[in-house]
């Protein structure tokens, strides 16, 4: 079977790489891209570094591919935003009630900001995720610096208080943990960022939460209540706790959702439907296990990957499983940080590199035999030589050499 | 094919490097290196994935 029409939804990195794909891949037939915005979005990555400092401004944001568009003839459909899919007979209805047929969809609907529900809306407290938001937030720091707080000590928190710290607020973090990172990492690099951010200047709380905003009587942010009773002042409150895939809109479709849309090994989630970028999870056999992941080099390589793989679908071939080797960076204060693999807070962290006083360094994540991860800070010939590495194997000897 | 990387943009993010060692390195001293600058065709597939995820889309391919 030929595919005649193809839906892409969601035009952040993972979607315009698809749609790159399928035309590289020879497939000229009708390519339908939907965008919820009525725009483009941008290049995430520096707006919580960068863009927040004003060192880059908006048009340097532009999305890679983006210009490739018109080359590309696509049929972009902005202020498209997808309510509903029916996987049976393949139609998409929009909010806007009008409805798309295709004989094949690429979900690459990415994920959007946690926020915590029972807080009102007030000026003063912000998420970072899209450009406006983006915008806010530094438009707000641009103001005589004065007081913010951070909740949530992840990578964009750990950034944003970077990035505030640069322009002469003063940070606080506040982070419910005892370490930074301690769901995802072994404590060893919490500790790391703790003392980063701490000998900047950022007084990170760990062990703590937040309970309510205070806002003054027009409903301006004035600070912030914790869990244990007591109150921060603060102009600017920015909430940095997580992401949600954007899957709502595929409950009762028939495509199955667990934490994300739910793939085979080579990111099909029904048939003539495929997933791209942070919606996609998936059992990646390399690690052996099922995994989402919101990482802009993973936008990328799945969004082409996912392409491929409903080419080869509807050619009734098998397709061949998505093996990626993750791989992120995170810039704070003058760490460059830098992640290949998938290590988990109970691995052995082994220092394989420099030392952590010089500030140039690598840890080794050690499983049993294997090396599930290099983390690497100022040290990117280490953390791409890893990432080779642990594309052939994962042992530990092999990636790790002597 | 010719290559040219923006040094303004380029991180040492070395995500070049690990698909087109070939081509790219990053050394010990956090610069990266062209170590072909004119490759030979049977590698542009590679050079222009490296093109593709460069983070900060520092390289360029002049045909």
């Amino acid at each position: 079977m030929s595919l005649e029409k193809i839906l892409i939804v969601g035009a952040s990195l993972a979607g315009l790489n698809a749609a790159k794909a399928l035309r590289e891949a020879g497939w000229q037939e009708h390519l339908v891209l939907l965008e919820a915005g009525h725009e483009l979005p941008v290049d995430r990555p520096p707006l919580s570094k960068g863009f927040l400092l004003g060192t880059t401004e908006v048009e340097r944001l532009q999305l890679p591919l983006a210009s490739e568009i018109d080359a590309l003839d696509i049929d972009l459909r902005l202020n498209a935003r997808v309510e509903g899919f029916a996987a049976d007979d393949f139609r998409v209805k929009l909010e806007n009630d009008d409805e798309l047929s295709a004989e094949g969809v690429i979900v690459a609907t990415g994920s959007s900001p946690r926020r915590i529900a029972s807080w009102p809306k007030a000026a003063g407290i912000f998420v970072l995720r899209d450009l406006a938001e983006a915008q806010e937030l530094r438009t707000a720091l641009a103001a005589t610096p004065s007081r913010v707080v951070v909740v949530g000590a992840g990578f964009i928190g750990a950034e944003v208080a970077s990035s505030a710290r640069a322009l002469g607020w003063e940070v606080t973090m506040i982070e419910v943990a005892s370490t930074p990172l301690q769901r995802v990492l072994p404590s060893q690099v919490g500790a790391f960022v703790a003392d980063l951010h701490r000998s900047n200047g950022v007084d990170l709380r760990l062990n703590s939460g937040v309970d309510v905003p205070l806002l003054d009587g027009d409903g301006t942010l004035r600070g912030v209540r914790l869990a244990d009773g007591s109150e921060l002042e603060c102009e600017v409150l920015v909430l940095g706790i997580g992401a949600s895939p954007n899957v709502e809109w595929l409950r009762g479709s028939g495509v199955p959702i667990s934490n994300g849309i739910c793939c085979d090994e080579t990111l099909m989630a029904a048939p003539g439907v495929v997933a791209a970028g942070d919606v996609a999870e998936w059992f990646n056999p390399h690690f052996g296990e099922r995994m989402r992941i919101e990482q802009w080099d993973n936008a990328v390589e799945s969004g082409g990957v996912a392409a491929r793989r409903l080419l080869s679908w509807a050619e009734g071939d098998p397709g061949e499983p998505y093996v990626a080797v993750p791989w992120f960076w995170s810039d704070q204060f003058d760490a460059k940080i830098q992640m290949a693999g998938r290590p988990a807070p109970e691995d052995e962290a082994v220092l394989i590199d420099g030392s952590v006083e010089s500030g140039k360094f690598a840890y080794g994540f050690k499983r049993g035999e294997r090396c599930m991860g290099v983390l690497a800070v100022n040290r990117p010939r280490r953390a791409i030589l890893a990432r080779m590495a642990m594309a052939t194997s994962l042992q530990w000897d092999a990636v790790v050499p002597g | 094919m010719k290559i040219v990387v923006d040094y303004d943009l380029c991180e040492s993010n070395a995500v070049c490097m690990g698909i087109a060692p070939e081509v790219f390195e990053v050394r010990d001293d956090d610069f990266l290196y062209i170590l072909d600058e004119n490759p030979d065709e049977s590698l542009r597939e590679k050079v222009e994935e490296s093109a593709r995820r460069c983070p900060k889309q520092a390289i360029t391919i002049v045909d």
